[in-house]
């Protein structure tokens, strides 16, 4: 369910820009808030706020990575993989991660609290390796450091 | 010459720089002040006078920019590219988070110059706390009467739009990043028309990185002439170098443009020395879309100039440093990966090449490789490069092209020995 505030947030949205449908990408974001990610409701209630056929909403949805297709887990753990974290063995933290949640990058551990991503260069790439949970930033990692994040987190 | 100035990280360390008042206390929009009392083109003149050129990579003049802008009735506007994805480049995150009001006065001057009524900061989706701190800035700003109508009761009206991409590298190539902003796929338009010309909602468009927009208030309280006098005769000023990779201290440094390499690596200010002492194998100069350049060139300048005219390019300032532990075959392979994952997939050399790519750098890799895939690594970069529709394409080759010609033997060793010559 897309609530009714939800959707005169999208309204607005379309207001503001210079062409309502440049709302599309924020008011993505409005629906994934409300249900987790992007779904049929979601896709439904863009498309009405900004003008757009459902599908061509779904079009843009599906392009960019940040729009989840399925509910992700409670906690979503990005690893950067790319050069400069992989020059600091971000792969060592990767495959600590993986063992230590029992799943494979990509994947939702089955009490669905931990989501693990290998993702691409976060611009953090002096403070190597990295990684983000939930949007926030921890850097330097280290296997001790990503032990206590995770008893943290649990 | 001045030994060293900081235009764009003076401030940056100072408690609550990134709250309006400290900013302002600080001597922040006060560049703004100033600029509204001049014509908006001295502004753009006074900018041509700095020789600051683009930081997002290419490294074109930004004065000129501004002024090729279309002479029409359609509305104009600015897009500040926050869009930072490149792999070794860090700088416009920590710009964002930590001084969010130098870059919306920058973003402001600049619209006044360029005679814009609508600027949008589009800022990477996986930097929610940057885009957090300058839509705080730009709330503050608007409620202190800097952005809106009338500015600092002056006669111009200015709108700044906050938008947060959501995952997609190529949305930093300008064109892809109007496509974003008007709300469709982030593929690339054909160029020419630059935005300049035809632009975002077809309005003649600037579009310039973040650090380019955070250079321009310290260019307008202190003059082009002063900033001009830093760097080099074609490379002026000070930008940020990103340090990452096998160095002590890596990080962001503001340094001179065509301060030298060896500088930037091992001199106590910045990098301090290479990671366990050990050796050079190769720097990668300006984020991983630019060339290797072996131990030999550690004493270029880091200018625009010196650093093409060594093999590579100055791109967007991060320089990757890699020692001689490090397996070559391994990082190019992880380096290609990247753009094989953030093809937009529009064109087919760059789709179908970026895959074939990786598949043989995999298989080189982990030592399943033959001979002949090495020459046919260089086949395929050669039908990618010059044949894509972007230059994302011709950057998923440039480290395969490169680092074939100077390690060509550890490419051979791996498809002799089954593993790596290093490590
Ligand atoms: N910062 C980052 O994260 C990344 C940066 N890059 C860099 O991007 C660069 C390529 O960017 P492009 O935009 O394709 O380069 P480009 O050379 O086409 O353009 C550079 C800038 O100058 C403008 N321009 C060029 N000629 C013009 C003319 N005649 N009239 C008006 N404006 C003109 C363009 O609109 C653009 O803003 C590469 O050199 C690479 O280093 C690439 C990937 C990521
Ligand atoms: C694939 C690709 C990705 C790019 N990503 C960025 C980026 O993240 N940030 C950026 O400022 N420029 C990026 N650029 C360069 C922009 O197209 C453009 O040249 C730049 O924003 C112009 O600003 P400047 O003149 O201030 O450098 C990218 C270019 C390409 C081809
Ligand atoms: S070169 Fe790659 S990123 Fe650029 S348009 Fe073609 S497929 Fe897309
Ligand atoms: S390479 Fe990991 S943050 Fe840039």
């Amino acid at each position: 369910m897309i609530s009714e505030k939800a959707k005169e947030r999208m309204r607005e949205l379309a207001k503001r820009y210079p062409a309502a449908r440049s709302a599309v990408m924020p008011s993505l974001y409005i629906a994934q808030e409300e249900e987790g990610y992007i779904t049929r409701a979601g896709l439904e209630a863009v498309a009405e706020a900004v003008g757009m056929t459902i599908d061509d909403v779904e079009s843009v949805a599906t392009f960019y990575t940040m729009y989840h297709k399925q509910a992700p887990g409670k906690k979503i753990v990005k690893v950067c993989t790319s050069i400069s974290c992989y020059l600091r063995n971000c792969d060592s933290v990767m495959e600590h991660l993986e063992q230590r949640l029992g799943i494979k990058r990509g994947e939702t551990t089955p009490d669905g609290n931990f989501t693990l991503q290998g993702v691409e260069c976060l611009a953090t790439c002096g403070y190597a390796p990295v990684l983000q949970v939930n949007g926030q930033f921890v850097e330097n990692v280290t296997l001790e450091k990503a032990d206590a994040l995770i008893d943290d987190l649990e | 010459m001045p030994e060293t100035a900081k235009f764009l990280t003076k401030y940056i360390d100072v408690p609550g720089i990134d709250t309006l008042e400290v900013y302002r206390q600080n001597g922040g929009y006060e560049a703004l002040a100033k600029a509204l009392k001049s014509e908006p083109d001295q502004i753009v003149e006074e900018i041509k006078k700095s020789g600051l050129r683009g930081r997002g990579g290419a490294g074109f003049p930004t004065g000129m920019k501004w002024s090729f802008l279309a002479k029409n009735d359609k509305p104009r506007y600015l897009c500040c590219n926050s869009d930072e994805s490149e792999p070794g480049t860090f700088k416009d995150r920590m710009l964002m988070e930590r001084n969010p009001h130098l870059l919306v006065e920058g973003v402001l001057i600049t619209s006044y110059a360029c005679r814009v009524k609508t600027a949008f900061i589009y800022i990477r989706g996986e930097l929610p706390y940057a885009a957090d701190q300058v839509q705080r800035a730009v709330d503050e700003a608007y409620e202190a009467g800097l952005i809106g109508s009338n500015i600092l009761g002056s006669d111009y009206s200015i709108d700044v739009i906050v938008h947060r991409g959501a995952g997609a590298y190529i949305c930093g190539e300008e064109s892809a990043l109007m496509e974003s902003l008007e709300g469709r796929r982030g593929y690339p338009r054909l160029k020419p028309p630059f935005p300049a010309v035809v632009g975002l909602y077809g309005g003649p468009t600037v579009i310039n990185n973040c650090e380019t927009l955070c250079t321009v208030p310290a260019i307008i309280e202190q003059g082009g002439e002063y900033y001009a006098s830093f760097g080099t005769e074609k490379s002026k000023g000070t930008r940020i170098f990103g340090l990452s990779g096998h160095v002590k201290k890596p990080g962001n440094y503001e340094a001179p443009l065509g301060i030298p390499l060896r500088t930037l690596l091992y001199d106590e200010q910045y990098g301090g020395g290479i990671l366990n002492d050990r050796q050079v194998k190769a720097v990668i100069p300006g984020g991983s879309s630019t060339f290797f350049l072996g131990p030999d060139k550690l004493d270029i300048p880091m200018d625009y100039e010196s650093v093409a005219a060594a093999g590579s390019m100055l791109g967007s300032g991060g320089v990757i440093v890699i020692n001689d532990e490090t397996c070559i075959v391994g990082t190019i392979a992880r380096a290609v990966e990247f753009y094989r994952d953030e093809s937009c997939g529009k064109c087919t050399p760059c789709r179908e090449g970026t895959y074939w790519l990786t598949e043989l750098l995999e298989r080189l890799e982990h030592g399943h490789g033959k001979m002949k895939d090495i020459d046919l690594l260089t086949s395929i970069c050669g039908n990618i490069s010059g044949k894509s529709f972007c230059p994302l394409g011709d950057a998923a080759t440039s480290l395969i092209t490169s680092g074939v010609r100077m390690f060509r033997e550890e490419f051979e060793y791996h498809v002799t020995h089954g593993h790596c010559m290093v490590g």
